[in-house]
This record gives structure tokens, C-alpha cells and sequence, in this order.
């Protein structure tokens, strides 16, 4: 993830010109390309937006390291640390990642036949302690990022308004969902790909 | 007033998985048509999308919604070679089952049964769930979507072997890890901007 003009799936699996996967990526030219152009547009957007690099790459770093993901999450951490954040900030969000890391998906469904099938599981809040360094706008950030991450199914109303109530317009929450999401996906396909060429 | 969360409608509530058509209603406001400016409406490719109040909502960051949905045809309708469409469609339908996305899953359950013809393999997946009995090769494929959307992921070599046993070449196999990655991102946007709804009989 050293330039934002290199492809970061590409880095992230370790795709060389030339070997395998670099052909079968090359078959799904526009998928390989709008991948990076999604990445591009959500960490390093052309756009003016009221939310920050720092913020982007903070939550991106989280997201990474809830997924367990070492090595993709280091490399958001890096780029963290490029936009300008202090150690201190680095710090609670490696002490968010401990503090919120489980095993999802899971949540509730409307009541009905399908609540059968509801499983229980935490509702991250920010600890006292890691909310002071990540800040108003952060803490709630990382609450909504975790639900989205291990029990999207539980989202709700109150969520977003907790968010709007922090600070995060509602353009601005369109984007935080495009990154927590967006990463969902970028995760997946890189340890995907990784196991298809036998290093996972 | 569009800083502020949004009461839908009085609407059903739908409670069990769908092949049925759903609406699908907005906890944040939209763009308004009136206001949609050139950069909004290329964000959409398709220009009917622009009816759709969860692409004018996406549209107010228009550089990733573009580039999603991008990413979301060449993973889908990208014909060349790799897994058929109704199987990339059966990963989409599966990743959505399992996380909950009853939207997302009537939708993709729908397209996996048209172009399979297998209406009843698909009706199975969303009545029974994950684990449900679909042959071979739709059992490797759902297997495979299941273990790479768990956080964190389960897909593991064992996966891999399944799908070449079940007579998958790399391509679709990458096909397979895309449409279920894929899911994991637009899951997650459906379920959290909003809420289906079950739209009124005929």
C-alpha cells in the first residue's frame, strides 16, 4: 500500500506480473480496476468531505484488525500513522481492536419464524479509557463500524443517530459505510485469493 | 432537514427469507431527483437507478458508489469463462443468507433461480439455511461463501480442494471468492441504511 496508484489487492496478496493470479485477476479487468478506484475513492478521495484521512485510515486499521487480518491491518495502521496521527491514537485503536474483537456474524432477526435462528453476541461500546484518545467523533464511529462488521443484522435507527448526534452528517455516515463495508469485501478477496494460490 | 434519521412508513415487516419481490426503505434521506447533478447521475452507470432511493443515497459519495457498482457488474455479468452466472448468483444468495440480509437475499435467491431453473434447490437455502442439502457442487459453493464471510474467515485450504473436486478450474473459484466478498460489502450497506419492507399482493 505504499502508493495509492499501486493496486492494494494486488500488494496485499502478493501478486507478481505474470503468475497465475495475475492472469486470472486480468480476466475481470474492470472488477481488478474498480476495486482500487473504490479504494482510492474512500481513502484517498479528490472530492472535498468532512471526513479526515485520519479518520479513514483509523477506521480502516479497526476494521482490519477485527477481522484478524495481521498483515492488512498493518498496513492500515501504516498508513494511519502516515496521515499525520499520534502514537497515542495508534494505540487505541490496536486497544479498540482488543477491546472488541469476536466471532460474527451474529444478531437478531424481526420477530417471527426466523427467530429461531437469532444468536446472541456483544454490543461493542468504546471503553472509557480508549474513548478519551479516539475522541467524540471516533468512539461512536468504531460502535457502528463494530456492529457492521460481526452483526449487521442488529443495525438500527439508533445507531446512525447516534452518529448524526456526534457529528457525522448523513454524507458523512454514506462514507463511513462505504469504508467499514467496502473493507468487508477487500479482506475477503485478498485472504481468498491468498488460500486459492496456496499461502494463506 | 436532512440531518436527521428517517421514520419509514407504515410498512410489513418481512419475517422469514423471500423470493418474493421487497421494498426497501431508507433510514437516512436520499438525494432528492430534483437535485441530482451530472456527477450524481453518472454515479449510478444505470440511469434507472436514479428512481432507486438506496443509489440516491450512495449517490452523496458518488466516487465509490461509481466504482461499486463497477466492481459489482464485472463480478456478475463479466461473461467470460469462470463460474456460470447462477452460480455466482447462488455465492451472492448464500453470503446473504448467512449474515441476514433478507433483502439482498431475495433478490440474489431470485436471480440464482431463474438462471438455474433450480427453484426448489434455491427455496431450500432460504428456508432451511446454509446447511441445507443442495448437491455437490452448490453444497461446495455455499460452503465456500459461508467460511469466507465468518469473521474472522474459516475459508481455508479444505475449501479450495472442495471446490476443484466439484470440478471448479481457478477462475471460478476466484469467481466464487468474489461474489461471496462481494456480498459482504452490499449486505452490510442494505441491512444498515435502511429496512425492507414486503411489498403489497397483486
Amino acid at each position: 500500500m505504499a502508493g495509492s496508484d499501486a493496486d492494494v489487492i494486488d500488494a496485499l496478496v502478493g501478486i507478481t506480473p505474470g503468475s497465475a493470479l495475475d492472469a486470472i485477476r486480468a480476466r475481470r479487468p474492470e472488477a481488478r480496476a474498480q476495486a482500487q478506484a473504490t479504494y482510492h475513492a474512500l481513502f484517498a478521495p479528490e472530492a472535498p468531505s468532512n471526513v479526515t484521512a485520519q479518520e479513514r485510515f483509523a477506521v480502516g486499521a479497526f476494521v482490519a484488525g477485527l477481522h484478524g487480518a495481521t498483515a492488512i491491518a498493518a498496513a492500515y495502521a501504516a498508513r494511519l500513522g502516515e496521515s499525520g496521527a499520534s502514537a497515542a491514537l495508534t494505540e487505541a485503536v490496536d486497544a479498540a481492536v482488543k477491546e472488541a474483537k469476536t466471532h460474527g456474524p451474529y444478531g437478531s432477526y424481526p420477530a417471527g419464524p426466523l427467530s429461531r435462528e437469532d444468536t446472541a453476541g456483544p454490543l461493542y461500546r468504546v471503553g472509557a479509557v480508549t474513548r478519551r484518545t479516539l475522541g467524540p467523533r471516533l468512539a461512536p464511529a468504531f460502535e457502528h463500524a463494530h456492529m457492521l462488521v460481526f452483526h449487521p443484522r442488529d443495525a438500527a435507527p439508533p445507531s446512525l443517530r447516534a452518529l448524526l448526534d456526534a457529528g457525522w452528517s448523513t454524507t458523512d455516515i454514506v462514507t463511513l459505510s462505504q469504508i467499514v463495508a467496502f473493507l468487508s469485501f477487500q479482506i475477503r478477496v485478498v485472504i481468498g485469493l491468498r488460500t486459492l494460490a496456496g499461502r494463506p | 432537514m436532512t440531518e436527521t434519521v428517517l421514520t419509514p412508513p407504515q410498512h410489513t415487516v418481512p419475517t422469514a427469507f423471500t423470493r418474493a419481490q421487497l421494498d426497501w426503505l431508507p433510514w437516512l434521506e436520499p438525494l432528492a431527483v430534483e437535485a441530482l447533478t451530472p456527477r450524481h447521475l453518472a454515479s449510478f452507470v444505470d440511469a434507472a437507478r436514479a428512481k432507486s432511493p438506496y443509489f440516491r443515497l450512495l449517490a452523496r459519495d458518488p466516487d465509490a458508489l461509481e466504482a461499486r457498482t463497477r466492481t459489482d457488474k464485472d463480478i456478475f455479468y463479466n461473461p467470460d469463462a469462470g463460474l456460470p452466472r447462477a452460480e455466482r448468483e447462488l455465492a451472492a444468495a448464500a453470503t446473504s443468507r448467512f449474515n441476514g440480509c433478507l433483502y439482498c437475499a431475495s433478490v440474489h435467491a431470485r436471480h440464482a433461480a431463474t438462471y438455474s431453473k433450480r427453484e426448489a434447490d434455491v427455496q431450500r437455502l432460504l428456508d432451511a439455511g446454509v446447511t441445507a442439502d443442495l448437491g455437490e457442487r452448490w453444497n461446495a459453493i455455499v460452503a465456500a461463501s459461508v467460511a469466507l464471510t465468518a469473521t474472522p474467515s474459516a475459508f481455508g485450504p479444505e475449501h479450495v480442494e472442495r471446490l476443484r473436486g466439484a470440478g471448479l478450474d481457478d477462475l471460478a473459484i476466484s469467481d466464487v471468492i468474489h461474489a461471496a466478498a462481494f456480498f459482504n460489502w452490499a449486505n452490510r450497506l442494505m441491512l444498515s441504511l435502511g429496512e425492507p419492507a414486503a411489498t403489497p399482493g397483486p
